[in-house]
């Protein structure tokens, strides 16, 4: 089974990057773009085929390792 | 000899690599990265640091200055080009070097001197390391592990465009003597037309006998004074 | 919002520090002035408890051009150059989060020296975690020197020193001491003091966010359980911001646009604020809808007390600011005339068209209550007796122990994270009795130094303040460099607690004692209390930075032996002190005991007459004694240079283990070439200077008469497997 994690930085956390990214993409020459924001994207694959199961690995691997809870949220993609 | 070094926001090796120029007496002027002429320049130097913090992917951002117009038109017409380090990551992302610069096998900053072997002297920037082949000069980076696909390695290799590789004190090209995991021990590699060098070592710090190295000042010599 | 009891117990004021402040500003305060007042009276921005006994260190010597009270020291170095210096801890972010916490703290300690008009030309730390075995250390390790090197690399200033030490007493409480050091020009030094009515003030930087709202109180309280929770937001830093935030300050500091500039650390806006205009004895009127803020909907309670990184505050002189804000846009950075200087003595706040806040400046600063805590005498332990049968350890065996624990073991897995060489001015890098940076286009150097000697100052306050402000003066000797002056930080448990404040009283005593002796003054540094968690407090650990000078850099020493065939000198009477010692704490797991004892005679005599034989070349290399005591320092002599040694013990009327491994101070392992002996002892002689001469360098072995003789390579490994194993790395 394969499930999909996306981790972001917490709403009022400064994001150094997204706004360097954000600066750049004016100089550009894109005026539209407002705010850009980075985070981090996983593909987890399992070996296990109860779907309730799986969904609750993904979530404590995400509070345990993939995201660090003190400044990060996470977003487990269900299909 | 002219030398332009270009600065972006973020680089901490310009005035470093300023200092070594002007030591070695080429005429040297610093370059904003937002100006869009070069002035005239023989050489241009993209320094070492952390151009945009490295945000992003390193060296990405700056290769989108608006400068790097005209160093690319400079190293088209056969102009020189010098890349250290963060240079090296620039010249790579603005395509004027192949391959790509991943992250260091250990995933930690390494900050030591290395040795390396200088595998081609037959440009402007080693010619006077033919006489000393086994140099030492100080890495310190984070993404200095340089990638090229079997293909490119080959490319690289037939045509001898590999500059340095890292290698221990007997000229020994192996995996111990590899600091970041880079592809064959690659520390530096040229163009096909031998006007641009990319290099993660800092050849600007060692140009001092009391810091203890002056394998540094032999590169800025060839530019100057070919042997 | 109504002021309850609760509110003002959260906001860490005390009831009757509170009934002080309704007597001072004759008003309750409203929320946003309590905030300001919980930012202002906490003890990491008022020193309350504390600035009592700091008024009695010596901080002046003919080379101090400002003492504490600034944003740093600075001290003269010749040629009208001057070194600005200071050290400061960021330990409970760094335990919360160790990545920005060390990262964070890197950043604030550079600002208060680049405020002041100095391009930082160095920096150095002091780390210390619990016991290595704690199932948080290894994380915390990895994330705080990651986080330092994230933060100084990108910024391009080398590290070229500093400390890791474990102790299970750090368990709960790790500390992350960061010191930087600036290049100035004597008539070019830029001070935080506000001067002149209705001049511009100015906010540049990074825009404010919620970032670390009530850090200085967190900085202030105990952990607890709930402590994962106590951290609105944490800072994050972004040294690439710093970076341009210090070209373009260096940058206006070119002119006279300047009249004062102060960083905004812990509590921000505030604290900045109220220090420019305490200083200057004037008040001080801001225009919060003019702070150029990053989130949406801030307060101005948020943007009074958010510690977001990179920002300084600026008063200009009138009709400057256009032209500085050039600069600023050019960086990249935001400029924002938030304010003005008044002649009021009031902090004045406008929000919206209308008067948030109007507080005495001196109510913020000048009145705060300044505390008489209790304290109790240090209980020094009796003669105890030694541990068990330690005489029939063998010899080789202990020395093995000592060099492969973490506390002794060579530390290049920390330091090669650091870059070290960038300026291209670093003589000496980490791993040296002290880090040497050369002034860049000189010929002449600075020594820089940090110590501590936390186990010391936990048998004996007084000895271990003394022990380790000794230690630093002789590390910087033993590079050839003159000591010039300290920093220090000064981290301790809860002072409301007596034995806690009694460490903190006879610590600084003890400093002050030798500083004194040694004419080697405090020019700045911080204190760090509550370094705490469920009633467990750490040792005491003043850490301190030193700085010395060296003239000229054909003089530097380093500690690695030069050549085979000479002679191995002792400088300094062996007394055979164990208690405290590497071998009975590390070998023998025997922890109790007081610490060598300090004789400021030897310590200064022996330390000069150094100096003096360094300058008259007679000195081939020179390592300090200090942890593990004169057998482990010849050890870290041999494998420096690769160069080995056979010794002898020359004296029988103390034991052997007590020889090699006893820490007595005021020591040094000296190398001479056999040619200048005669000279050197009869200069020793001559000046009433104890040594003794242990043996000669040899090629390839450490080889210790009747005990054992090790191959150097074998050694090297043992002192370099250490930190690899514990990161399972391929050694």
């Amino acid at each position: 089974m394969k499930i999909s994690a996306t981790v972001t930085l917490k709403k009022d956390v400064l994001d150094p990057q997204g706004k360097v990214v954000g600066q750049t993409l004016k100089n550009m020459g894109y005026e539209n773009i407002i705010n850009i924001r980075q985070g981090k994207y996983f593909e987890i694959e399992l070996n296990e085929s109860d779907e309730i199961k799986a969904k609750k690995i993904v979530e404590e691997i995400c509070k345990k390792l993939l995201s660090n809870i003190v400044i990060e949220d996470y977003k487990i993609n269900y299909k | 000899m002219k030398s332009s070094v270009i600065v972006f926001p973020g680089s901490n090796c310009d005035r470093d690599v300023a200092v070594a120029l002007t030591k070695f007496q080429i005429e040297n002027q610093m370059v904003w990265h937002n100006e869009t002429q070069l002035p005239k320049s023989d050489l241009v130097v993209l320094p070492g640091g952390f151009s945009y913090g490295d945000y992003l992917r390193t060296g990405s951002i700056a290769s989108k200055s608006r400068i790097i117009n005209d160093v690319i038109r400079h190293g088209k017409k056969g102009g020189l080009i010098l890349g250290i380090c963060n240079g090296f990551q620039i010249l790579i992302e603005t395509g004027l070097l192949p391959g790509v610069l991943l992250r260091n096998k250990k995933l930690r900053f390494l900050s030591k001197n290395i040795l390396l072997k200088v595998l081609n002297t037959n440009n402007k920037f080693c010619s006077n390391y033919k006489n000393k082949n086994i140099i030492q000069l100080p890495i310190a980076h984070n993404e200095g592990n340089f990638f090229a696909n079997n293909e490119l390695l080959k490319n690289l290799e037939d045509n001898n465009l590999i500059a340095f590789k890292y290698c221990d004190e007997r000229g020994k090209i192996e995996k111990n003597s590899n600091p970041n995991g880079s592809s064959n021990n690659i520390a530096g590699i040229l163009n096909p037309e031998k006007n641009i060098l990319g290099m993660m070592p800092h050849p600007e710090r060692f140009i001092d006998p009391l810091l203890s190295g002056e394998d540094g000042s032999i590169l800025f010599k060839s530019l100057l004074r070919p042997e | 919002m109504k002021i309850t009891p609760k509110i003002i117990e959260k906001h860490g004021i005390k009831p009757t520090e509170y009934k002080k402040i309704i007597s001072l500003i004759g008003k309750s305060p409203n929320l946003l002035e309590l905030g300001i007042f919980s930012a202002m009276w906490n003890e990491h921005c008022s020193y309350k408890s504390s600035k009592k006994y700091l008024k009695t260190l010596p901080t002046k010597n003919s080379k101090v051009i400002q003492g504490p009270g600034e944003n740093a020291g600075i001290v003269d170095i010749d040629d009208n150059d001057a070194l600005v210096f200071k050290i400061e801890s960021h330990n409970h972010p760094s335990f919360i989060e160790p990545y920005q916490g060390a990262a964070t703290g890197v950043g604030g300690i550079l600002r208060d020296i680049f405020t002041m008009g100095a391009r930082p030309i160095a920096t150095l730390n002091s780390i210390h975690f619990g016991s290595h075995s704690h199932p948080k250390t290894k994380n915390l390790l990895n994330g705080v020197v990651s986080g330092i090197g994230g933060y100084g690399n990108c910024m391009g200033i080398p590290t070229i020193g500093g400390e890791v030490k474990f102790d299970s007493t750090y368990n709960e409480n790790i500390l992350v001491n960061a010191m930087a050091v600036g290049l100035v020009k004597k008539n070019k030094i830029f001070y935080s003091k506000a001067k002149g009515i209705n001049q511009p003030v100015i906010y540049v930087g990074s825009k404010t966010g919620r970032d670390g709202i009530h850090g200085a109180s967190m900085a202030s309280a105990e952990f607890d359980e709930n402590s994962e929770e106590k951290k609105p937001t944490v800072q994050v830093g972004d040294p690439f911001t710093e970076k341009l935030l210090l070209e373009a300050c260096l940058e206006l500091m070119k002119d006279d646009s300047i009249i004062s500039i102060q960083d905004m650390g812990a509590a921000g806006l505030t604290s900045s604020s109220v220090e420019m205009a305490s200083k200057g004895n004037l008040g001080i009127e801001i225009n919060l809808d003019k702070v150029p803020c990053r989130e949406k909907k801030m307060t101005p309670y948020e943007m009074m007390l958010s510690e977001s990184q990179e920002r300084m505050l600026l008063i200009l002189n009138s009709g400057k600011e256009e032209s500085a804000r050039k600069i600023f846009h050019k960086w990249g950075l935001d400029f924002s005339i938030i304010g003005k200087t008044t002649n009021s003595k009031n902090l004045i706040l406008n929000y919206n068209g209308n008067e948030v806040a109007n507080l005495p400046i001196n109510s913020l600063s000048k009145d705060v209550p300044i505390y008489d805590r209790k304290w109790k005498k240090n209980l020094n332990s009796k003669k105890l007796n030694p541990p068990k049968n330690f005489e029939n350890l063998k010899i080789f065996e202990s020395l093995k122990k000592i060099l492969m624990s973490p506390n002794n073991s060579e530390k290049s897995w920390v330091w090669e994270q650091y870059d070290h060489t960038v300026m291209g001015d670093t003589i000496q890098k980490p791993g040296g009795d002290s880090g040497v940076i050369r002034i860049h286009g000189k010929n002449k150097g600075i020594a820089l130094t940090v110590d501590s000697s936390a186990h010391y100052c936990l048998a004996d306050p007084i000895v271990g303040g003394k022990q380790v402000v000794c230690e630093a003066w002789r590390n910087l000797i033993s590079v050839g460099s003159k000591p010039i002056a300290i920093t220090n930080c000064l981290n301790f448990g809860n002072p409301e607690k007596e034995k806690i404040m009694g460490q903190f009283v006879e610590t600084i005593d003890g400093i002050s004692q030798a500083c004194t002796y040694l004419d080697f003054p405090v020019v700045s540094g911080n204190v760090s209390f509550y370094n705490e968690t469920q009633n467990n407090s750490i040792s005491p650990t003043p850490t301190i930075g030193a700085v010395g000078l060296i003239k000229n850099l054909d003089n530097m020493m380093t500690k690695n032996f030069k050549e085979i065939g000479s002679c191995i000198f002792v400088i300094g009477k062996t007394l055979g002190h164990l208690y405290q010692s590497e071998f009975f704490r590390v070998v023998m797991n025997y922890n109790d005991g007081s610490p060598p004892e300090i004789n400021l005679f030897n310590e200064k005599n022996n330390g000069l007459i150094v100096l003096n034989l360094i300058s008259k070349k007679l000195i081939n290399s020179i390592h300090d004694i200090s942890s593990g005591g004169l057998l482990v320092s010849l050890a870290e002599m041999c494998i420096h240079g690769n160069i080995g040694a056979k010794i002898k013990i020359p004296r029988k009327d103390i034991g052997k283990h007590q020889y090699l491994f006893g820490e007595d101070q005021s020591r040094y392992l000296v190398e001479i070439k056999e040619k200048n002996k005669k000279e050197v002892s009869k200069f020793l002689e001559e000046n009433g200077i104890y040594y003794e001469m242990i043996g000669k360098t040899e090629k390839d072995y450490l080889d210790l008469e009747k005990e054992f003789k090790i191959e150097l390579t074998e050694l090297t490994k043992l002192n370099s497997c250490w930190f690899k194993n514990y990161f399972e790395e391929e050694l």
